[in-house]
């Protein structure tokens, strides 16, 4: 147990090296890789987030920590895969067509990936088809959609559509953001969930799982 | 490059002095208090005892000013350095003595109590952005002749920042400076390490009633930081023009140092001032006038031309609430005040021309102090040349979230103001309730107390403090204090 209280306390001081270092300590004394995931990295990934929330912490200090935690995902993924754990959920993620503007949708990847998501990112101008396509190849458990112009709005309704004809909706949770974006807009679509900022995105899919579990 | 704003040429500084001077000289000042006419006298003053009238001469006047120090250093309860008041060094300190709160939470404005001056003086404890406490406002629930020495006493055990404050009577200034010396532990410690400032204000137009000109003496004789607060009203107790004014303020600060540095040559002193603009349609003194602003500055100037640290009451409010006037006219006042580099600037958390204190405001004013305070540290360049390797890493990594640059520089070159402040998207503040800037500040209020964390100070020290003051309360028929009630 001392082993992941350190591995939590070095991930939230963004020791990458140390956290990487230490979980491989940790899969060494047999620890069963989900739980170093759980009550080490995403443990101390939790204070972080909290942290952040309160203004304790700021958005660089976030990152350090992703950064390490990523670090310790790169030793314990093949082993969840080996397991047949499950790693914390896949994430397609993307600015929508038309919209080239990609910082805040780049920023709520970084976050996500910093809590332990997998996110495969699609970039920007992405049309509906390629959202929908990769989510079903990826097993995705999101969808991720950001907009910054009010004219490319009607894209994420158009996934939302294409996802209840190919089957999808429902099992693959869709949310939006970015800032012409409004709850609102987000139920009159049907879209799950809308986010006002990255740490609320990384909360909101977070609140997903908890819903399925 | 540090910014500094000015007003005054030196030649208009210069010429002021010489005519506050020649009034000083030969139309003088009255005082109202035999021991400080025969002190002067002494000293060659020429004193008409009868009309309490002294005229000095250009000697004394030369003299004390060359006695009086450069620069006024303070100190905590626990003796940590806190303030060096001395050339553009700018702090900030709450407006002093109101008479009435705004309560937070009922946001009544009325009398305060003790139980709000110990809430008061705990919040003080955690706004980062103003480096001493004052004697904020006056308890209504003990006589008065010990408001002034019990306010002072429940600042000194609630709140570790040095103190700004001031007797209201000649005997208390004893207990006031027994606390002090309870706290240092001898008179040599206290003159080594000095805990507070006392405010002493003449009266316009030139003249110091017995009670000041006494406080002036006392503090001199015990190397006690004062600030001499003149109170030119222009256009009324002062000629109309701010620079009539600031003659007025000149002879009237002036006057001050004679007194004190004859007292004691080198006693700390504070070139300072709470001169306003008259407002003949209201009757009212207003301190958030940019005139008030401007003679304030002007005052500062003339202040550093005499090598003297300064303050002035120039952060504040006439504004009854915690509204929009109370934002733009502290805003302007603290920005003015910093960039000239008024050493000591009161004013923090004060509406209603002195008379009414808030915490709320005080909340909220930290937060223009903080970013007053980013400010006057100006531009500089760091690590910034050559430009290219930043910007090599920015194209390469696709931000500058976590670069080595932005992780030295973050908190340097940025001042993150607290909760009180709004920075969130507009989702975001709806999604956490929509709330204005007195809901914030309220909630900060709360958070504060919630944190705080009482004195260090020894039992001992405590004890004797407490020892003192009952004796004082005594005097006056309390047997019990209130605050022991809390």
């Amino acid at each position: 147990m001392e082993l992941l209280k350190q591995i939590s306390f070095n991930l939230q001081n963004g020791f990458d090296e140390a956290v990487a270092e230490l979980t491989k300590e940790a899969v060494e004394k047999q620890i069963p890789p989900d739980e170093i995931m759980n009550n080490g990295l995403i443990a101390g990934m939790n204070i972080v987030g909290e942290k952040f929330k309160n203004h304790e912490i700021f958005l660089p200090d976030v990152l350090l920590a992703a950064r390490a935690m990523n670090r310790a995902m790169e030793v314990l993924k093949p082993l969840l895969i080996k397991d047949g754990i499950p790693v914390r959920g896949k994430v397609v993620i993307g600015s929508v067509k038309d919209d080239l503007h990609d910082i805040g949708k780049n920023l709520v990847a970084i976050l996500l990936k910093g809590a332990g998501f997998e996110v495969i990112d699609l970039g920007n101008d992405v049309p509906a088809e390629k959202f929908i396509s990769v989510a079903a190849e990826e097993n995705a458990h999101v969808i991720g959609m950001s907009a910054l112009l009010t004219t490319t709005m009607p894209v994420m309704k158009k996934v939302v559509d294409m996802a209840k004809d190919e089957g999808l909706y429902g099992k693959v949770k869709i949310m939006v953001g970015g800032a012409p974006v409004s709850k609102e807009f987000a139920k009159e679509i049907g879209a799950d969930a809308y986010s006002y900022d990255g740490a609320n995105a990384v909360e909101t899919i977070e609140s997903f799982f908890r819903e399925d579990s | 490059m540090r910014p500094v704003f000015r007003l005054l040429s030196n030649e208009l500084i210069e010429r002021i002095i010489g005519e506050a001077r020649d009034i000083l000289c030969h139309l003088g000042v009255e005082i109202h208090n035999d021991n400080v006419l025969s002190m002067l006298s002494d000293h060659g003053a020429k004193v008409d005892f009868g009309k309490k009238l002294v005229l000095f001469t250009p000697d004394i006047i030369d003299k004390t000013l060359e006695a009086a120090p450069d620069s006024v250093e303070l100190f905590d309860v626990m003796g940590n350095h806190t303030h060096e008041l001395r050339d553009h060094n700018v702090y900030f300190t709450p407006g002093s003595a109101a008479i009435n709160i705004l309560d937070p939470r009922s946001g009544e404005i009325r009398k305060p109590s003790t139980a709000d001056y110990v809430e008061y003086a705990k919040l003080m404890s955690g706004l980062d952005n103003i480096a001493s406490q004052s004697t904020a406002f006056i308890p209504a629930d003990v006589p008065e002749k010990i408001s002034d020495s019990y306010r002072l006493f429940l600042s000194l055990l609630y709140c570790e920042k040095p103190v700004v404050t001031g007797a209201f009577t000649i005997n208390a200034f004893n207990v006031m400076k027994d606390l002090q010396l309870a706290v240092r532990g001898s008179a040599e410690a206290l003159r080594e390490k000095p805990l507070t400032v006392f405010s002493c204000c003449p009266t316009a137009p030139l003249k110091w009633s017995d009670v000041t000109s006494q406080n002036l003496v006392d503090c001199a004789k015990h190397f006690i930081p004062v600030e001499y607060i003149s109170m030119p009203l222009s256009g009324f107790m002062a000629p109309v023009t701010l620079v009539g004014s600031m003659v007025q303020h000149t002879a009237e600060t002036l006057s001050g140092v004679v007194l004190s540095q004859l007292t004691q040559p080198g006693t700390p002193v504070i070139y300072g001032g709470s001169p306003a603009a008259f407002d003949i349609r209201y009757e009212t003194t207003p301190m958030g006038a940019v005139e008030t602003q401007m003679i304030d500055c002007g005052n500062n100037e003339i202040g550093k031309y005499l090598n003297l640290p300064t303050q002035a009451y120039i952060a504040l409010s006439d504004a009854k609430l915690l509204d929009a006037q109370a934002g733009l006219e502290t805003s302007m006042g603290a920005t003015l005040a910093a960039l000239s580099g008024i050493n000591s600037i009161s004013g923090p958390g004060m509406l209603d021309f002195e008379s009414c204190q808030s915490l709320e405001k005080l909340v909220v004013d930290n937060e223009i102090c903080g970013m007053v305070l980013r400010l006057i540290r100006g531009i500089e360049p760091k690590e910034d040349f050559p430009a290219m390797p930043i910007f090599k890493e920015l194209l390469k990594e696709k931000h500058l979230l976590i670069a080595n640059h932005t992780r030295k520089y973050l908190h340097d070159e940025h001042y993150f103001p607290g909760a009180v402040i709004d920075r969130a998207n507009s989702s975001r503040w709806k999604e956490e309730g929509s709330l204005t800037i007195g809901d914030r500040a309220k909630k900060e209020i709360e958070r504060l107390l919630e944190a705080w964390k009482p004195t260090e100070l020894p039992d001992d020290v405590l004890t004797e403090m407490t020892v003192l003051m009952k004796k004082e309360a005594a005097k006056f028929g309390m047997d019990s204090l209130p605050h022991e009630d809390l």
